[in-house]
């Protein structure tokens, strides 16, 4: 559906983009991910037909973005990271506007607004001015009017930036029901939002692709090891010889406020499972054993890794306990 | 087509949704009227003038239209170089600056579309403020005989000034995405236009000096408002038209190719 070869764009000396190849096939969710600068917006408004880029080709749908733009924007909806709105229009006005100028027909314009209402849930507002809502509406109206000539492309550039945490759920479920009909592709930085929702992930650093994959493929691709967490009643007691011992590596050791208590990390190479000695040591030593969970390798820290990997060679370090504990469900 | 008029009707909707077409059609009425009511009152003590020195009998023949329409269009003209401004300084700038062009850069429309319907939304509110001032000969014609062939053809060229100040109006606010910028800017450009004129009259008889006279706007408006419509004159309005319209159309080309 989305076919991206050797893609770069170049402001003056900046290199935004370079060589960026990916493909989207139909129906499927495409994540976009990189750091902020990374060229996500840039790729973007190139597949978008906004700007031009150096070099490079862009099909989609089966149409070439240079050589025929305008089969290209019938075909793409476009919500950029900015919703495009005017504020001195009420929401049904803007949509009929937008309606016209995507070229749908006049007489089917009435319908496609409904539609579009009733996929974003705008009814209640569709009367109100866009200047008085509020900042999540906003973004619904965005994607209506993204969605409002039915495009098999839907091209989304963070589209859950700046909201709160109940309207980004509320916008990833709305994405998710776009999905079946449209193939999508959204950029972000926020790594949850490309698991919740999509089935691929391309990842750019730096103007280039790093990784493409599943989400699970992903972090399956650069797990070396797996991590055990255990919580325990008397931390300073725990000692490092004693993992070593039955086969895992003591990698972290922190005391809670609370007196001893506290929580420590265990590494252990890959396929092997270390739960039951572990258990039975402490135990045995009487530290007092409170909780112990595997921890897999959430994509935050796949994507730090590899982003990270790209600047200097530098080596994956041990998450923090912060991103781990965020990541850590299973 | 269908595109222009789409886009021009937003045009209107937003100048009548907020307080722009009200705020400039007050000003611009009060000026003009207050303008027109100048020559009506010299027009009149001259009259009283002549017929006291006749001591009554037949009336003087005194052109109406010569004497009030005149000075007062050709000043509405001028009135036009500041109240243009004030109407397309947000036609271009307010969408780059709400990133609202990127909707329209990305919606299966050419950019030829974009500039007329711009243009055409513009020149309709434009002719509704001529419209405001129709009542002008309309007051006259209750107490005597007015010249509606003369107004005819000096609507025209106010139509066709006004449209000239618009394109590039519109050139102005491609430029940039700061309103007050773009309404300087476009001030820079239209007194241009019309100071050209009194540089011609300053300069001798020479070839730079028709340039200067053919390039001025004053002089084909006056022109149009004597009754006289010349090919020259429409050449002139027409083609300083596209010439804006077609720069309007190149800086926003540019744009595909630079960062926003």
């Amino acid at each position: 559906m989305i076919e991206v070869r050797n893609l770069r764009k170049q402001f003056g000396d900046i290199v935004a983009i370079d060589d960026i190849c990916f493909t989207v096939e139909p129906g499927e969710v495409c994540a976009f991910l990189g750091p902020n600068g990374a060229g996500k917006t840039t790729t973007m408004r190139i597949l978008t037909g906004f700007i031009a880029a150096t070099s490079g080709t862009v099909r989609v749908a089966g149409f070439d973005v240079f050589e025929s733009p305008m089969e290209v924007k019938r075909r793409v909806g476009y919500l950029p990271e900015t919703p495009p709105l005017y504020p001195e229009m009420t929401v049904l006005e803007y949509l009929a506007f937008v309606a016209a100028i995507k070229g749908v027909p006049r007489r089917e314009i009435k319908a496609a607004i409904d539609v579009a209402v009733e996929k974003v849930t705008l009814g209640e507002v569709s009367g109100r001015l866009i200047a008085n809502l509020s900042k999540g509406y906003r973004q619904r109206v965005g994607l209506a009017h993204a969605i409002i000539h039915n495009p098999p492309v839907l091209i989304l550039d963070e589209p859950t930036v700046g909201l709160d945490p109940k309207q980004i759920i509320e916008i990833r479920e709305l994405i998710k029901g776009l999905a079946g009909e449209h193939t999508i592709i959204l950029s972000t930085h926020i790594l949850p939002e490309a698991t919740a929702v999509c089935q691929k992930v391309v990842i750019v650093n730096h103007g280039k692709v790093v990784a493409v994959d599943t989400p699970e493929g992903l972090s399956a691709q650069v797990r070396q090891s797996e991590t055990l967490s255990v919580r325990v009643r008397r931390i300073e007691s725990v000692a490092s010889e004693k993992i070593q011992a039955i086969g895992g590596t003591l990698v972290l050791q922190e005391a809670s406020p609370k007196e001893g208590e506290g929580r420590f990390l265990v590494e252990v190479g890959r396929g092997i499972d270390l739960r039951e000695a572990l258990a039975k040591t402490i135990v045995e030593e009487g530290w007092g054993l409170l909780e112990m969970k595997p921890m897999a390798l959430s994509l935050e820290e796949v994507f730090l890794q590899l982003t990270t990997e790209e600047k200097g060679g530098a080596v994956h370090e041990l998450p923090s306990p912060e991103l781990s504990l965020s990541g850590s469900v299973s | 087509m269908k595109n222009i008029w789409t886009l021009a009707f937003k045009e209107l909707r937003i100048y009548f949704t907020s307080p722009i077409v009200y705020v400039v059609a007050m000003v611009f009425l009060a000026v003009s009227d207050y303008l027109f009511v100048v020559p009506i009152y010299r027009y009149a003590s001259m009259f009283s003038q002549i017929t006291r020195f006749r001591g009554g009998g037949e009336l003087p023949e005194i052109n109406l239209h010569e004497a009030v329409f005149r000075p007062a269009y050709l000043s509405m003209g001028v009135v036009l170089l500041l109240m243009i401004p004030c109407l397309t300084m947000r036609l271009l700038a307010e969408e780059k600056k709400g990133k609202t062009l990127e909707l329209l850069l990305t919606s299966p429309i050419r950019l030829s579309e974009i500039v007329l319907g711009k243009f055409l939304g513009a020149c309709l509110v434009y002719a509704f403020l001529l419209l405001l001032t129709l009542h002008q000969p309309l007051v006259l014609m209750g107490v005597t005989t007015v010249a509606w062939k003369l107004l005819l053809t000096s609507y025209l060229g106010l139509l066709l000034m006004g449209g000239l100040l618009i394109a590039w109006g519109l050139f102005a606010s491609a430029l940039t995405e700061n309103q007050i910028i773009a309404a300087v800017t476009s001030f820079g450009l239209l007194i241009g236009f019309w100071l050209i004129g009194a540089m011609a009259q300053s300069t001798g008889e020479t070839a730079t000096d028709s340039v200067l006279h053919y390039l001025s706007v004053t002089e084909h408006l006056d022109n149009f408002i004597k009754g006289l419509i010349d090919t020259r004159d429409i050449t002139y309005f027409v083609s300083m038209i596209l010439l804006g319209l077609f720069l309007t159309h190149r800086v926003l080309e540019s744009h595909r190719w630079k960062s926003l």
